[in-house]
């Protein structure tokens, strides 16, 4: 017994050991900055100058004083409403299609995926030259229906659909996700409602759509995270050109903290970004009981 | 696993006639889509091939040509030059490298911890770990460059953008610690009964058995580290530190209309990430499906 319990002490104690990584990890890199950071956002610091307390001035600048700060969350949120929900659409029906017993599917897999593993700059210079106005590979391609192409990255108008047409190429990333989904249905149900002589849109609207929810779920999820933190194409492509009209919050945040080196209110817009991803999340979270469906929850013991 | 694939979609009928023919037009439908949409997805990627094998004239030519009349490999070896690649490559390389194999050896040895080792606050921390994974990296941001760049002194080293990593990323300590939670614990128990460590069950059992998990993590953690910009940015300013995705956009500042050397050494750039996801693709895919189903 006392040998027992002394193999299991060493156990927890090799357990904090092998956890500690993490745990100094998130003590010093996570919690550490994130009370860090709202305390720096009471103040007005440019890193040289001593800090000057300002207490709520830099959330009444957010809110009141500067007209860029809700207008780059307006373009981020905007960007998000139009992106989020075609690159759901286009990668369920994308999936759907890829699910048919078809030959070839692996390599179409393949091909519809490698935009997704590229990212970062290189791919920001591409569209760049892709949305070129008079060279580019998109007006060309407009120019064989007779369609005069627009400035698209030099158009307030145009810019923020070119960010989202650019993000539709790597469609093939939800879309792989959501064919894993649709394999991992029970053929059974199908043969059920199959019995039952069901139509093809009642059998993708009660079986295949709520079997999937679950990923779709999750898809809507890091869709919200990832398209509120965009920054890199923009940075590279317009730097919130034309006319502030491309100005994502990640991209306005690095201004403000590194160019105007604002550390206080480039931390009150940190902390704002993250209440409204944390927001948006917990609406879906709220909604999820409404369109969710857990087949864990019912069927599987 | 194609059992149930035609049915997803494919409307019943009542004859087996009727379905093979609906069944038909399904698959004529998706070749249309799926082949329209390979061409939407391609057509990017060999128009950049072909502007960097034009001249600088016939780039700007109207209508533009797909095959190039004569390829200027040559452009590359120019491009190249321009940029101070060997030393951008090698710092990308080193910073990539190191971060890499922080984040494996720290992720692997964490999500053990979670998974078979018992101790007192494991629940409750591992609830963190997940909610940790959702955190925006923008609220620790400001905080963590102040502590490196004026604590720590870091400012234009390669330290802020590798010694996190040698502190476990909370995804990769997930999806660890679910492959571990497959592998039997009649293995630890047989491994113990033999004398054997629970730090020697981690070493010799599940390590070697977790070698997929292990690769899944080693590619995204790649993938990451070679295309990050954000981090680079605001920690390098000195040109001899800059990674090949800072080099590239610097290029862009020097060179921004040359397109035909843009688009080679972007090429070149993203060419690494092309080559492993093509020899890795299986578990690429298998790691981002994971990554779906939590």
């Amino acid at each position: 017994m006392l040998s027992g319990l002394t193999f299991r002490r060493r156990e927890a104690i090799l357990g904090w050991v092998m956890a500690s990584p993490w745990l100094l990890g998130f003590l010093a890199f996570t919690l550490g900055p994130m009370i860090a950071s709202l305390i720096l956002s009471l103040y007005d610091w440019d890193l040289i100058s001593p800090a000057l307390l300002v207490g709520w001035g830099n959330y009444r600048e957010f809110f009141v004083d500067d007209p860029l700060s809700l207008h780059s969350l307006r373009i981020t949120l905007f960007y998000s409403l139009m992106a989020i929900p075609l690159h759901l659409v286009l990668g369920v029906i994308l999936a759907m299609l890829l699910n048919a017993n078809i030959r070839g599917q692996s390599v179409i897999r393949t091909v519809y995926y490698l935009p997704a593993v590229l990212a970062g700059v290189a791919v920001a210079m591409l569209w760049r030259w892709i949305f070129s106005p008079d060279f580019g590979l998109l007006n060309l391609f407009l120019s064989y229906f007779n369609i005069e192409g627009p400035n698209w990255l030099g158009n307030r108008t145009w810019v923020l659909p070119s960010f989202v047409i650019m993000s539709l190429w790597g469609v093939g990333g939800g879309m792989v996700i959501y064919l894993a989904g649709l394999q991992g249905i029970p053929t059974d149900l199908y043969e059920a409602v199959e019995i039952d002589g069901a139509t093809a849109f009642r059998r993708i609207w009660h079986i295949t759509l709520p079997m999937l929810s679950p990923v779709i779920f999750f898809q809507l999820i890091m869709g919200v995270i990832s398209s509120m933190q965009i920054f890199t194409q923009a940075f590279i492509m317009t730097d919130g050109g034309p006319a502030n009209a491309s100005l994502f919050y990640m991209l306005y945040l690095y201004r403000q903290a590194f160019e105007y080196r604002n550390m206080g209110y480039a931390s009150v817009l940190a902390w704002i970004l993250f209440l409204c991803i944390l927001a948006l999340t917990l609406l879906l979270f709220r909604t999820a009981s409404a369109w969710v469906y857990y087949e864990a929850e019912t069927q599987r013991t | 696993m194609n059992t149930a694939d035609s049915m997803a979609v494919a409307p019943p009928a009542s004859t087996g006639l009727g379905k093979r023919r609906t069944q038909l037009i399904h698959r004529i439908v998706a070749y249309g889509v799926l082949g329209t949409g390979s061409v939407f997805i391609l057509a990017p990627l060999v128009w950049m091939l072909s502007t960097s094998l034009k001249t600088r004239s016939q780039v700007f030519r109207f209508p533009p040509e797909w095959i190039p009349e004569q390829f200027l490999w040559q452009n590359y070896v120019e491009a190249l030059t321009l940029l101070p690649f060997e030393i951008f490559l090698l710092n990308t390389v080193i910073i990539t490298g190191l971060s890499v194999a922080g984040e494996l050896v720290s992720s692997a040895v964490v999500a053990y911890a979670f998974a078979r080792l018992r101790w007192a606050a494991r629940n409750t921390l591992f609830i963190v770990v997940l909610a940790t994974m959702m955190l925006p990296r923008q609220v620790t941001l400001i905080p963590t460059f102040i502590l490196f760049t004026r604590v720590f002194g870091w400012k234009d080293t390669f330290y802020p953008l590798i010694v996190p990593s040698f502190f476990a990323v909370p995804f990769f300590v997930f999806l660890l610690r679910q492959f571990y939670m497959t592998l039997p614990f009649e293995l630890d128990d047989a491994a113990t009964i033999d004398g054997c460590s629970k730090f020697g069950v981690f070493l010799r059992i599940l390590l070697p058995l977790s070698k997929p998990a292990l690769a899944a993590v080693a590619i995204f953690s790649f993938q990451f580290h070679w295309n990050d910009f954000f981090y680079p940015l605001i920690y390098l300013f000195d040109k001899d530190k800059f990674t090949l995705a800072l080099g590239l956009r610097f290029f862009q500042g020097n060179y921004g209309t040359d397109w035909h050397y843009l688009m080679a050494a972007s090429l070149v750039v993203m060419l690494p990430v092309i080559l492993v996801f093509f020899f890795a693709q299986r578990i690429f895919i298998q790691g981002v499906v994971y990554q779906g189903f939590k």
